[in-house]
This record gives C-alpha cells, structure tokens and sequence, in this order.
C-alpha cells in the first residue's frame, strides 16, 4: 500500500507545477471571462440572447463549423495516406514520410501562413508561374479567402493527425492483413475493408483532435482569411480587442468552451488516452 | 490449390530461402499428397513456418518450384493461390463477427448471398459455434476463436489447408479436444492438410506423415511410426522423444540384419547396417527395454545398475548406469522399478532385435 501510495503522490508531484500553471493561467482567468459574460454591460442572460438573434456572430459559427469539417476529412484523410507509408512503408520512404511529419513542428505557425501567403497570393508564385505559362490570363483568387484558411490550417493539422492514426496502425496485427490475402482478398479490398475497418480508433481520435484544434484557430484564418473569412477566435478578439463589446465576446468565448468539452468528453468516450499517441 | 473442393496436390523442388545472411530454408525437396495431412516439425527457427509461408505465398522463396497439381504456382501471390490458412493466433478480424468472418473468403468470391449465408450455416454447425453467429472475436474464448479460424479457412473449400502451431495458446485439455475435431475436419473434408508444430507429440498423434525440419534442412519424411521407431538420425530420435544411445563396436551385416558388441556383448539388430561399420550408436525407446534377472545367450541384453525412480503413475521411468557408465532409462511396470531398486545390484536390461536401430557414431 505504501508504495502505490508514494507512487501516486510521485506522479501528483510531477504533475503539479503543469497544473498549478493551467489552474493560475487558463481556468481562474476563465472564470472571469465566464463572470464578463453574465455581468457585462448589464447582469444578466442578455448577452447569450444576442448570440442567438445576431446575425454576424451566427454565420461566424456557421463558417467556423464548415471550415473545421472540410479541414477535418482533408487533414485526416492526407494524414492517413503520409501515415500509412510513415508506419508500412520501406525503411527509406519511413525516414521521408517521417521528415515530412516532423519539418512543420519546427516551423511557427506564424511563418507558416505567411509562407502560403507567398505561395497563394496574386502576384505570389502560383498565379506567377500559371500566369507565365499561360494556362491562366487572371490570378486565381487562392487568398484572403475560405480556400487560403482551409489551405493553411490543413497544413498546420496533418502532423497533429497522425499521431492518432501511427498508433491504430502500430497496434494492428500483421498476420490479420495476411490471413484476409491468403483468404483470397486483394490489397486493395484488404486495405479497405480490413486495414481501415481496424484502425477507426485513430480515424476517430485524429478526426475529433483536427476538429477541436481547427474550432479555435486564430492565426492562421486571420493571415490568409484577410478578414474576409471571419472565424470565432477571430471574432471573439475583435469583440475584445476592437468593438469593445467585452460581454459579447466572452459569451461566445463561453459557447466555444463548452462546445469543444462537449466534444473531447466525447472522443474519450470513444478512444483511451493512451491511442492518441 | 486452384480447384475447389478437390484436394491438391503439393510439389516441392529444390526450395531454398535465405534472410540476409541467414539460410532459412536450403534445398528441400517435399511432395505432398493429395488428401494427406502432413505435418511439420521442428524446433523454432528450422525453416518449418517459413515453408509454410512459401506455400501459402507470403514468402517468396529465393531458389526452386513450387507446383500444385502439376502448375507452377512459385511466382503466384497469395491472395491467387488461395490456400486456407489458420495462423497461431487465429487472426481473425476483430471488427467483424463470427459470421462475417465465416463469409469473408465467400464475399470476395463475389458469390450469391443465399449461396454465402448456406454454406456459412453449414460451417457454424460444423464446428459447434451455433448461438454465436452474431459475437465479436473479442467476445469467443481460446477455443471458440479456434473453431472460427479452421471454418473460416475451410468454408471456400481450398485445396490445401495450412495450419501454423494453432493450438500453442490452448490449454492441455483444449488441445486435445481441438486435436480431435480437426482430425475429423480433415476427414470429412478429405482436403490436404499441412499442419506446423513443436509439439512432437502432436505431430505424431495427428499425422499421416511427419517431416522433420533442423537448421533449415529436411531431414526426414514418414509416416510416424517409421520415423519414431527407424529415425535416420540422431537429431530425429532425440526429437521425437526419451532414448537410449549406447556405444556400439564392429558392426558388420548379418544374415537378419545386423550384429555388433555393446559393451563386450553380442547383440543383434534387425536393421541393416548400411551406413555405418565399425563404431555406431545403438539407440532404443525407454519403453522398448525391459528390466530381466539375467539375458540368455543370444538374447540382447546389457548389464546395469538402477540409480534412481521417477513414478509416473502407469508406470515407472527408471534411471540406470551400465557397466561401462553409459546411462540409460527405461520405461517398466511399477513392481518391477521397485524390484530393481531395492535389490541395489546388477539387473539386466534386454531389447528385441527389430527394436534397435543404428546411428552414425557421433555426428548428428
């Protein structure tokens, strides 16, 4: 008894100062968020009844739903295909894929979508290079738009959804994918309908961690959205920060927080801990 | 392995496998009869899985052919040759039940739905899994997965069926019930069965013919009693089970075999001595010997003294030590150990003629 008991007093220890940190610097602020909600500029539920009859915040919502969706199957999608190779593949196409997963951790996000501006913009290398050889006369409109933010955050997210996924995939028992060949099932049908099937823990997991992180995305939509693809985050900084409508911005700070709990505490339902690594 | 519900008929010419460095498999030839069940034995890596992985087709072998019913099938993928095959483990899908792994093999040989859903109800019932169509593996004991993994590869009825130590995770008493039923399944499906394991005594309660695999050679194809009681070599005699080696001097042919001294007595065995002259190995199953008061002339017999009992029950495992100091146990009737033991000096130990056999002195 008294070494689980020092073990887990170990552990509270280790985790303490990581704690001590979310509880002083994220939930107590939090708490005042959630008070500004209730209180400002009046006390009351007139804040959360704004939400529902103004229109901007709702298409904001609308467009932060759809936008994380499309990120989400794309993501997820391209993750699985970089993970197969990065898990399955030859020792040399292991090491490119795993270049590939670990190069963009090393990059800030800021860089990033600067770097797609560059890439995207009118006069950016793209439209430059289209334009040069002729195969378009006007620059395609690739920015400041919702095409650049699901451009840029989908590359932000692919390596976040591939962790998940490696771990489906490592845990998954080779002789399974043999017995369905030997079974008489092509690699094709076997990929689909016995390598996929078995790893849906990681396509959940993956999917629920694009979709949580691409709900609060604030500076990669406001970089290639130009202010014209409009996202929560964004929006709850221009409440703050610009209009200042303090209470308005903390209600919709409230509804993103409950909205992404609601959702972890169901990809816990669904995935251990211990597989989205 | 093309036809199905035709048992097929195995050729194996000149396989070779090599890892790296590493030679899994050299230069075996094997054919395998239709409707047999052949099994293979060995001790862990001595190329027993790995040409079991050649016949399936995971595994590409590096020289020879491979030919079922006269095809060459050596360069065809697995998912073509379409051998069922039970892995150790069972491999069954987890996120499938019972049935749909049942009808896995029918479903991607796109037959009809009424055609799948008859011959998987056959099967279930064949193997005793009825009430449990509807489970998840995760949900079936050792036992039950088993029966789903022998009816999955049975159900499209291949011409082989390839077996890789299936029952290795099964308790005692499992193992041998499973023994049974798929000596049964192997008979009313008259398919060929080849069958991997370790377990020499598996092998030689199953088999119609077991072939014994070391360091990646074959060493020795034949029916169990041949390879038991006239094993052609020492490795092959000491895996199949407990025996007695005993030195043997100028040994020549005989007008019934042959003859030779065994610690400066005349003893005579039915077998020939083709292979060896001079020196040989005389080697004899415990339960072969038998404990007399005295050998008469011409009889096989050797002088000893007991040392030690191990009471197994049904009988008796008596350790002894002939004069020369060689040891030997033997096999006996509890009474007659007691015996033995409690008169502390010499016994005789005697064998019939066509008992012994001969090895080469020494070398494996």
């Amino acid at each position: 008894m008294r070494g689980v008991l020092s073990d887990r007093m170990g552990a509270a220890l280790l985790m303490a100062p990581l704690l001590l940190f979310l509880v002083l610097a994220y939930a107590w602020p939090f708490l005042g968020v959630v008070k500004w909600s209730f209180t400002l500029p009046t006390p009351g539920l007139g804040q959360y009844q704004a939400l529902l009859t103004d229109d901007l915040v709702q298409s904001v919502f609308i467009r932060t739903l759809r936008i994380a969706a499309i990120v989400t199957v794309v993501s997820v999608a391209a993750a699985y295909a970089i993970t197969v190779v990065w898990v399955r593949g030859s020792p040399a196409q292991r090491l490119v894929a795993e270049f590939c997963i670990l190069v963009p951790f090393w990059i800030s996000v800021l860089t990033r979508a600067f770097g797609w501006v560059a890439l995207l913009s009118n006069r950016g290398l793209i439209n430059t290079w289209l334009q040069s050889i002729g195969f378009i006369s006007e620059p395609l409109a690739l920015v400041r738009n919702e095409f650049g933010v699901i451009v840029g955050m989908t590359h932000f997210l692919i390596p976040f959804a591939v962790f998940p996924l490696a771990s489906a995939m490592r845990s998954l028992d080779d002789r399974v994918l043999l017995a369905a060949r030997g079974l008489g099932s092509s690699r094709m049908r076997t990929f689909w309908t016995v390598f996929v099937p078995m790893t849906r823990s990681g396509i959940i997991g993956s999917a629920l961690i694009v979709f949580v992180f691409s709900l609060g995305f604030f500076v990669t939509p406001a970089i290639l959205g130009g202010g014209r693809s409009v996202m929560i985050a964004e929006l709850i900084y221009l409440r703050i920060f610009q209009s200042p409508d303090w209470g308005l911005g903390a209600a919709i700070s409230v509804v993103l927080v409950l909205f992404v709990g609601a959702l972890m505490a169901l990809l816990f339902r669904y995935v251990r801990p211990k597989q989205l690594i | 392995m093309q036809q199905p519900g035709r048992a097929a008929e195995i050729k194996a010419i000149g396989i070779g496998k090599s890892f790296g460095s590493f030679r899994a498999l050299d230069n075996l030839s094997l054919n395998i009869g239709r409707g047999e069940f052949l099994t293979l034995l060995g001790p862990s890596g001595s190329g027993k899985t790995t040409f079991l992985m050649i016949l399936a087709g995971f595994v590409q072998p590096s020289q020879g052919k491979l030919l079922s019913d006269g095809t060459d099938i050596t360069d065809r993928p697995a998912e073509q040759r379409a051998a069922g095959m039970v892995f150790q483990g069972y491999a069954l899908f987890p996120h499938m039940s019972v049935e749909a792994n049942i009808a896995f093999p029918l479903k991607v040989r796109k037959k009809s739905a009424a055609d799948i859903k008859k011959r998987v109800g056959e099967m279930i019932e064949r193997v005793g899994l009825i009430g449990h169509e509807k489970k998840l593996p995760s949900q079936l004991s050792g036992g039950q997965q088993q029966r789903v993994a022998l009816a999955r590869a049975l159900v499209f009825e291949p011409g082989v069926l390839l077996l890789d130590e299936p029952f290795s995770a099964l308790d005692k008493s499992l193992r041998g019930q499973m023994q049974a039923e798929m000596k049964r399944l192997h008979q009313e499906t008259g398919t060929t069965f080849v069958f991997v394991t370790h377990d020499q005594s598996e092998a030689l309660a199953l088999s119609s013919r077991v072939a014994i695999f070391n360091h990646g050679k074959l060493l020795q194809v034949g029916a169990p009693d041949e390879v038991y009681d006239r094993p052609d070599n020492r490795f092959v005699a000491e895996f199949l089970g407990e025996i007695n080696m005993l030195p043997l001097k100028g040994v020549r042919p005989a007008d019934n075999g042959s003859t030779g001294l065994c610690e400066d007595r005349a003893v005579s065995m039915h077998c020939k001595a083709e292979k060896v002259r001079g020196d040989a190995i005389l080697a004899i199953r415990p339960e072969h010997m038998s404990i007399a008061r005295e050998a008469a002339v011409g009889e096989n017999g050797i002088a000893a003294t007991a040392i030690a009992s191990t009471y197994l029950g049904a009988a008796t495992k008596l350790d002894l030590t002939t004069r020369q100091g060689a040891k030997v146990t033997v096999s006996v009737p509890n009474e007659v150990a007691a015996a033995a033991l409690s008169k502390g000096n010499s016994v005789w130990l005697t064998w019939p003629a066509e008992k012994g056999f001969l090895l080469p002195d020494g070398g494996q």
